[in-house]
């Protein structure tokens, strides 16, 4: 990883200090427990195919440094395993694994195409080139078989890879919320209010007071 | 519980069990009459079943497969669905609003849209009781409309956002209120007050939150009635005599019929179409109480845009329930270029939907969407909930793809008309002021959201210009009815479920009466 993601904003603040408190009931516990303990493995996608997707996690949400990362590729994978669907597929979408596994194979075909190597080979400026054309739609390979793919963005790689970091507690805590809070909840609600059990923000000159009330957070 | 053989006929086969299906079902069941509640969900017990997890209680959202398409594609899931019992009420925000009066009559009194069968005065009876029933928390005096009773219970105290959004009024010369909400604020019954965890789209783990599940599915139980689970309704059963006997129903992966003497079909603009198209036989081949030609036509949605901004104050929204505050300025105010209304509410979004919000509106991935985010307690929005109008084009058919019961997909499409447009235009406006007045940063829109449901079995005047009449009867079957958001001809500038719900306590009423006198 290159650049510095997430910065100490809230300094020593743990979502999962609360845990064991009054903030988590135990079906939270049971939840959080079982994603925590997923292995970054394959079990739905190919082996080629789990290594193009671990690149494209790792560019489209890098992960902080001094935070337990979230095993991104992992989640989407478990979640193809279980052939869950949204609710609704756009004009153009198949079913979500064979969306994925287009979409995977689409971008190892442009790689090989224009670098000669599969995408998780690619340098990282290279792979956010071609991240960004599926982004805004420009992308484009016989291997979508039609897909569109600013559908796919915003559908899959967006809602499957971007919506699973911002439901591990290390994104929680990056960006100081509360977290969890059945049944205690919450007593300070208006502006500019905190209580005791939110994390404090970092602002210049006051690092060391916020990191010493979230070390209280519980 | 009380339970039923399937070869028992009862004398209700409800289809769902949400803010349509609830009431009806307790109704009915207190008037004395056998009752079973189908739903397609599970029945969740709230202190043990529900996480405080955005990810996790998305098991109670209607997932299963659907095709979207048109210019404006509906979003499916958990602002338009649900699939357990007590329906989308489980993860509804809660905001119980009435209609304007006026919006009963918005063909011949606003001059658009199409007329309801009912009255507004007879309406604002059944809103008070709607709001009894599940004891909405509200202010002492409501700034607009005809003068209403006193809310059950007090208004909850308002958040941060909901601040900002009073301020913002304030500077523009709007009314605002405290939001009329469904959680309560004082212990009533078996629910404790709320705890203000901000969890409340997601499912209420304490039960403070009026959902279907402490309300009328309580009731119902009490008053013999049933309530099964895990069982998705694929098709209404005929008899030769062209009145309905029955549902076909998948539970334990069996099929199986309930035999009934009357159907109510309580599963929202998209399944209850699907349903009743699915249920087309030789004598109705396109589909069942369809002889208007108008089961699944006119779909609504609502406007759900969005201004956001940053504060320079921690606003932290995401405590207490996420619209403490609204404004009904734009639905009482009539000089503008353009039909119908809208309300705004403050917003308190969690940090998965403030990242879709995000990445939806500004297009931002790795590095530039961590440094967003990293403002998440400073966000501030304010949403509007507004008026879209009917438009035959857009609908509701059965793809050729099928689910995993085996039955025929949706085919949802929608597109939004030129007035449609204009509403949002002028509410983005409005809010992006209104945020400009508070003092917030970095103030951007987000102009692609909608969230609720309405029309596609629309109630009315005459067989030919409606699907059921004003006692949510379908015209072709008299032993057939409807009852749930899908019988809205209009669906006005606010949040729908006190509507559905007061609509629904009056068919019970009006189908206890029919039955009683022999005229089903």
């Amino acid at each position: 990883m290159t650049e510095r993601v997430g910065g100490g904003r809230y300094p020593g603040y743990d979502v999962l200090s609360k845990r064991d408190g009054q903030s988590w009931n135990d079906k939270t516990r049971e939840v959080i427990d079982a994603r925590l303990a997923v292995d970054s493995r394959p079990a739905f996608f190919s082996a080629d195919e789990w290594k193009t997707l671990v690149a494209l996690c790792d560019r489209v949400m890098p992960q902080p440094e001094g935070r337990p990362p979230a095993p991104l590729a992992a989640y989407v994978d478990r979640q193809l395993l279980k052939g869950k669907t949204k609710g609704y597929r756009l004009a153009g979408m198949p079913q979500p694994g064979e969306a994925w596994k287009r979409a995977l194979a689409a971008l190892d075909e442009v790689a090989q195409r224009r670098h000669g190597r599969t995408f998780a080979l690619l340098t990282e400026q290279d792979q956010d080139a071609m991240l960004a054309q599926m982004a805004e739609g420009s992308f484009e390979s016989d291997v979508m078989r039609g897909m569109p793919p600013k559908t796919f963005w915003t559908s899959h790689v967006i809602h499957d890879v971007v919506g699973a970091y911002y439901a591990h507690p290390s994104a929680w805590s990056e960006i100081g919320w509360g977290g969890p809070a059945s049944p205690r909840g919450y007593v300070r609600l208006g502006l500019d209010q905190r209580d005791a059990w939110e994390p404090e923000e970092a602002t210049p000159g006051h690092e060391e007071r916020a990191a010493r009330e979230n070390s209280h957070v519980r | 519980m009380r339970q039923f053989e399937d070869h028992d006929a009862v004398d209700f086969a409800v289809v769902g069990t949400g803010a349509g299906g609830g009431p009806v079902i307790a109704g009915l069941a207190e008037q004395g009459f056998s009752v079973v509640g189908f739903d397609a969900g599970p029945y969740f017990r709230p202190l043990e079943d529900f996480a405080s997890d955005e990810a996790e209680q998305e098991k109670l959202y209607w997932n299963d497969d659907r095709i979207s398409e048109g210019a404006n594609p509906l979003v499916m899931g958990g602002k338009n669905s649900g699939k357990s019992v007590g329906g989308s009420t489980v993860h509804f925000a809660m905001v119980s609003l009435r209609f304007r009066p006026e919006w009963f009559k918005s063909r011949s009194e606003l001059g658009y849209g199409a007329d309801w069968p009912l009255d507004w005065r007879e309406m604002w009876d059944w809103y008070g009781r709607a709001e009894k029933a599940l004891s909405i928390s509200g202010p002492i005096t409501y700034p607009w409309g005809p003068k209403r009773p006193r809310y059950p219970l007090r208004a909850h105290p308002i958040n941060g956002a909901a601040q900002l959004l009073a301020r913002g009024a304030e500077a523009m010369g709007y009314a605002w209120t405290e939001t009329p909400l469904a959680t309560v604020s004082s212990p009533k019954g078996d629910s404790h007050p709320c705890v203000y965890r901000g969890f409340c789209r997601f499912g209420c783990s304490t039960n403070a939150k009026q959902s279907q599940l402490v309300t009328f599915i309580p009731r119902a139980l009490a008053a013999g009635a049933e309530i099964r689970d895990l069982a998705m309704v694929g098709r209404i059963e005929m008899g030769r005599d062209g009145r309905v006997s029955g549902v076909h129903y998948v539970r334990d992966g069996r099929w199986r019929v309930q035999r009934a003497r009357a159907v109510v079909v309580a599963g929202y603009a998209i399944e209850t179409p699907r349903l009743l198209l699915n249920s087309a036989n030789d004598r109705f081949p396109d589909g069942l109480a369809n002889s208007s030609g108008l089961v699944g036509r006119n779909l609504m949605s609502q406007s759900n845009q969005a201004a956001w901004g940053y504060m320079d104050e921690p606003v932290r929204a995401y405590k207490a329930p996420p619209s403490t505050t609204i404004t009904e300025h734009w639905n009482y105010e009539d000089r503008k270029d353009f039909h119908g209304g809208y309300c705004w509410m403050a917003q308190g979004p969690l940090p998965i939907e403030a990242m879709t919000i995000i990445t939806g509106s500004k297009g931002l991935w790795g590095a530039a969407l961590h440094e967003e985010m990293l403002r998440y307690n400073h966000l501030a929005g304010l949403k509007m909930v507004g008026e879209q109008l009917p438009n035959e084009n857009n609908r509701v058919t059965l793809a050729d793809d099928t689910d995993q019961y085996g039955l025929r997909i949706p085919r949802i499409t929608y597109s939004w008309g030129d007035n449609d447009k204009a509403l949002i235009g002028h509410a983005l406006d409005q809010m992006s002021l209104s945020l400009e007045h508070v003092g917030a940063k970095d103030i951007w829109r987000q102009d692609n959201d909608m969230n609720h449901l309405a029309g596609t079995a629309r109630m009315g005047f005459t067989p030919r210009d409606s699907v059921i009449d004003a006692d949510c009867r379908s015209w072709d079957i008299p032993n057939l009815f409807i009852c749930d958001g899908s019988v809205f001809p209009t669906t006005g500038g606010v949040n729908p479920s006190l509507t559905i719900t007061a609509i629904a306590m009056r068919a019970a009423e009006r189908i206890g009466q029919l039955a009683r006198r022999g005229e089903l």
